[in-house]
């Protein structure tokens, strides 16, 4: 391991220069230049299509530049493949983890670089450098455990791991945080903390804003693919790197009045959810309402919201929406109760990625777009084009597959799929999760034009910003139960927090 | 993108085929792989006629047109199961089963036609009902439910039939009319210049040498399997096409969970396909064996299920789900017919089909492949 000073020394560690990438009809990167010093951990922020991922990409050597030259400790380095990058000593670690989920930790890390003796796997000595490097990473469970039973937050260690045991000096972390809840990712900044103290340099890519502030010591923001400016961390302010990001103000990020709530819309009382049926859940979303859902990840959020949409049927208590009593077992019972969901995972459950975007914001409105038994296309392509013009969704056609949409333009897809039915509950999971700011900002302004407009909103969200930004009051949910409700005025961070891990002594 | 054209489907069948015009609401990839099954059965074909005439002849165009109708009634049924994702492997068992009862039914049991063809078809209602609810309630897997069923549906044929040969003997006319029938003929004008005259108005007799005019006009029969074939195809096309179900079906082959999340009753929907796929295999199977007017249980429909999975592929639908158009079923099916018969035609040893078929199919696919990754380099566009 480096011993050296966390101070940096003259030459940097990673230092790329002059990097410019094309793609047919796009420039990814024009001229970029990067210097990653010895025992600093750097962010990398932009909005989607900004060239960070493709940064990255040459970064590890998943794809080369087609000008400009890297340095490693100065001396001009190529990087082939993803291999020769990490045997000089650069590892990336996915969004998406690269893990045998059928393996235990100890395998995972020795992936590939298995110690032998005599042909055979040498488990003892692979069993003691593995239980040594968790160490490292702050990882407290036996190498033998399997990593399908680990948390996202565990996982992210397991890779950290793997990339020192192959000597790493240069960590590539994308979005390392989107997947977990704040303490997996306060463990998970301790190590990063830790790494930097022993010399090893992090690129740190992330979209959210309040984690860059807190661990990086300087921030490079990319924007069309270009050098937008750098911050020491002395000037890392929250709205200073959104003006580089946006290459304009964004007046308020958070565009959310209180609205004087209506009317009941969605009552919801001692309803058990099938995975915590031991917690009855009871709270009232009113018309014009945005009411958020805080919590730890496995707190039983995504779980409630399954329910409310008949995902998983309930196990129990009473859901009213508009004063009827619904019983949803079946997502169409919740569509016809009024209800819609913007799911967790956006391309899994939202989305059709390979079916048009006319397709996909018809599909559950089908039912009204039909003459003499046959679908009536006219009557869906006019509920589609009144969506992209109402959303605001950026694409030349609607008849483009979704998947070639960015992440926000997907997810006001998602959005727009429940407009046309007018639900009246509306129930977002994680609405503006892997999307950029600029996007992020569609979102918010969306939601309000809904609650201004008579929707009752329940939304969840991990990133506690956005649960203080855009909540007329928020639950926070601790293991299956509501652990408290705070109205605007009691909303913080601290609150929040306390009531999420369950600190809070009253049940 | 080229205009759509609403040509006749009945164009097909006759020689040259007509230029297919898969509607514009394709999918590319769909659309492309249409338009790539179009090419290759038209170069199989035009390959064949030129190098042996009697592939043109009459008789050999009406056995052509009716085998593509038989099959391809199998075909899309096949269709319809592999649109959400899912396999269906017991579709020859199907066609054996209702193959040998019918013949069974009317000749040994002396039921009449019109209560042991409802008979027949509610069985293989509850066949795909059997099937579909397997697969969506208790969440099996296609590919087993489905290989239980080929095993056990052709041993319940061979256990009822005692193993014998079964046959509609001299009579049921009217009900051997719908398969070996032909309602009209449609004129052809040149076709024997073509293949007898060989490019000139007469036919010279290979041992005396004496020439013989030909007719300008050669008559087509075409046969009723043929016209029950259209009328499925255009029902399954609008189905697909034009009604939400078949949107539905789309989706949910996609991407089920988001369809489900989109309110899609994707459980009926599934079940729908595997109803429809075993109905048609039996109607398919009636019609089979009121052609050959016998059937032996122990091998009758044998591999059908692959012939019709294997059309299915070749016209553009793919095994992920979510991607077919029955323009490319129809002409996939052809193409497996006009290889089969070229294969005869050109003195290609018959103990090598299925080399020669196999060999065509993998080649198609690969050839596919390289086309979509060529366009897709090309349409590469990164940088986020």
């Amino acid at each position: 391991m480096n011993a050296s000073s966390p101070d940096l020394d003259a030459t940097p560690l990673l230092e790329a220069r002059g990097l410019t990438k094309r793609f047919p009809g796009v420039l990814a990167l024009s001229d970029v230049h990067v210097a990653l010093g010895r025992g600093e951990v750097l962010g990398i922020v932009g909005e989607n299509g900004a060239g960070k991922s493709t940064l990255m990409k040459i970064l590890a050597g998943v794809e080369a530049p087609d000008a400009g030259e890297l340095r490693l400790d100065g001396r001009p380095v190529a990087l082939g493949s993803v291999r020769e990058a990490l045997s000089r000593g650069i590892a990336l670690i996915h969004q998406e983890l690269n893990l045998a989920e059928n393996l235990d930790i100890a395998a995972n890390i020795f992936l590939g670089r298995e110690p032998r003796r005599g042909g055979f796997i040498d488990e003892g000595r692979m069993e003691r450098e593995a239980r040594a490097i968790m160490a490292r990473v702050g990882l407290a469970c036996s190498p033998r455990a399997l990593v399908g039973g680990l948390s996202l937050g565990q996982r992210h260690l397991v890779e950290i791991a793997k990339a020192l045991s192959a000597n790493a000096r240069v960590l590539i972390m994308d979005e390392p945080t989107s997947c977990l809840c704040p303490h997996e990712a306060e463990a998970l900044f301790q190590v990063v903390r830790e790494l930097r103290a022993g010399g090893i340099g992090v690129v740190y890519i992330s979209h959210r804003l309040g984690e860059v502030t807190a661990l990086c010591d300087r921030v490079l923001v990319l924007r069309d693919g270009e050098n937008a400016g750098e911050l020491p961390r002395g000037e890392m302010r929250h709205d200073r790197i959104v003006r580089l990001m946006v290459g304009r103000d964004l007046s308020q990020f958070y565009p959310h009045v209180p609205h004087p709530p209506g009317a009941p819309v969605l009552e919801v009382s001692g309803l058990r959810t099938p995975r915590h049926p031991e917690h009855a859940l009871s709270f009232t979303v009113r018309a014009g309402e945005i009411v958020g859902v805080a919590g730890l990840l496995g707190a039983g959020r995504t779980s409630l919201l399954r329910t409310l949409f008949g995902v998983t049927p309930a196990a129990g208590g009473a859901v009213r929406v508009a004063g009827r009593a619904i019983t949803p077992r079946t997502p169409r019972d919740a569509i016809a109760a009024g209800i819609g969901l913007v799911p967790e995972d956006r391309q899994q459950q939202g989305i059709i990625l390979e079916m048009a975007i006319r397709s996909n914001v018809s599909l559950p409105s089908l039912r009204r777009a039909q003459r003499y038994g046959l679908l009536d296309r006219a009557d869906e392509r006019r509920m589609s084009a009144e969506m992209i013009r109402e959303l605001d969704v950026r694409t030349p056609s609607d008849a483009q597959p979704a998947q070639h949409l960015s992440g926000g333009n997907q997810q006001k897809v998602v959005i727009g799929k429940w407009l046309s039915m007018s639900p009246r509950v509306l129930l977002l999971d994680e609405p503006t999760r892997g999307i950029d700011v600029g996007a992020k900002h569609e979102i918010y302004q969306l939601m309000e034009r809904l609650a201004a407009s008579g929707m009752a909103t329940l939304f969840v969200s991990s990133d506690m910003e956005e649960v203080m930004g855009m909540s007329d009051r928020a639950l926070v949910m601790h293991e299956g139960r509501i652990a408290g409700e705070l109205g605007r005025a009691g909303l913080s961070e601290e609150a929040i927090l306390q009531l999420a891990t369950g600190s809070d002594a009253a049940a | 993108m080229p205009v759509t054209t609403t040509r006749d489907l009945r164009a097909r069948g006759s020689v040259p085929p007509a230029p297919p015009a898969p509607p514009a609401s394709l999918v590319p990839s769909t659309r492309r792989k249409v338009l790539g099954v179009f090419w290759l059965l038209l170069a199989v074909s035009l390959g064949t006629a030129l190098m042996n005439g009697r592939f043109l002849l009459a008789e050999n165009l009406e056995n052509l047109i009716r085998r593509t109708a038989l099959f391809g009634i199998l075909s899309i049924g096949a269709g319809f199961v592999i649109i959400t994702g899912g396999i269906d492997l017991s579709i020859g068992s199907v066609v054996a089963l209702a193959g040998c009862m019918l013949p069974w039914l009317l000749s040994v049991q002396h039921w009449p036609p019109s209560l042991a063809v409802p008979v027949l078809l509610g069985i293989s209602l509850c066949i795909g009902l059997a099937h579909g609810l397997l697969i969506t309630k208790l969440r099996l897997q296609p590919f087993v439910v489905t290989l239980c069923g080929l095993l056990l549906y052709r041993g319940t044929a061979r256990g009822i039939s005692g193993d014998q040969t079964q046959g509609f003997g001299m009579g049921f006319e009217s009900l051997r009319y719908l398969s070996v029938g032909s309602p009209f003929s449609l004129p052809v004008p040149f076709l024997s210049w073509i293949s007898e005259g060989r490019f000139s108005p007469y036919a010279v007799h290979p041992f005396t040498g004496a020439r013989t005019r030909l007719a300008a006009i050669t008559w087509i029969d075409i046969p009723m399997p043929f016209l029950l074939f259209l009328a499925i195809a255009i029902a399954a096309s609008i189905f697909l096409n034009r009604t939400i179900y078949g949107r539905y079906l789309m989706a949910l082959g996609r991407n089920e969970q988001a369809a489900r999340y989109s309110g899609v009753d994707t459980d009926r929907m599934t079940i729908l396909a595997y109803v429809l796929c075993s109905v048609l295999a039996c109607f398919g199977g009636m019609l089979f064996a009121l052609e050959v007017n016998s059937a032996q249980p122990v091998d009758f429909g044998n591999f059908y299920e692959l012939y019709a999975i294997a059309a299915a592929v070749l016209g553009g639908f793919s095994l992920r789900g979510g991607e077919g158009a029955v323009l490319g079923v129809i002409l996939g099916t052809a193409l497996m017919q006009v290889l089969r018969n070229a294969i005869n035609m050109l003195g290609v040893p018959t103990q090598i089909e299925f080399a020669v078929i196999g060999a065509v199919i993998l080649i198609g696919v690969i050839a596919d492949e390289l086309v979509r990754r060529y366009a897709a380099g090309r349409r590469k566009v990164l940088g986020s």
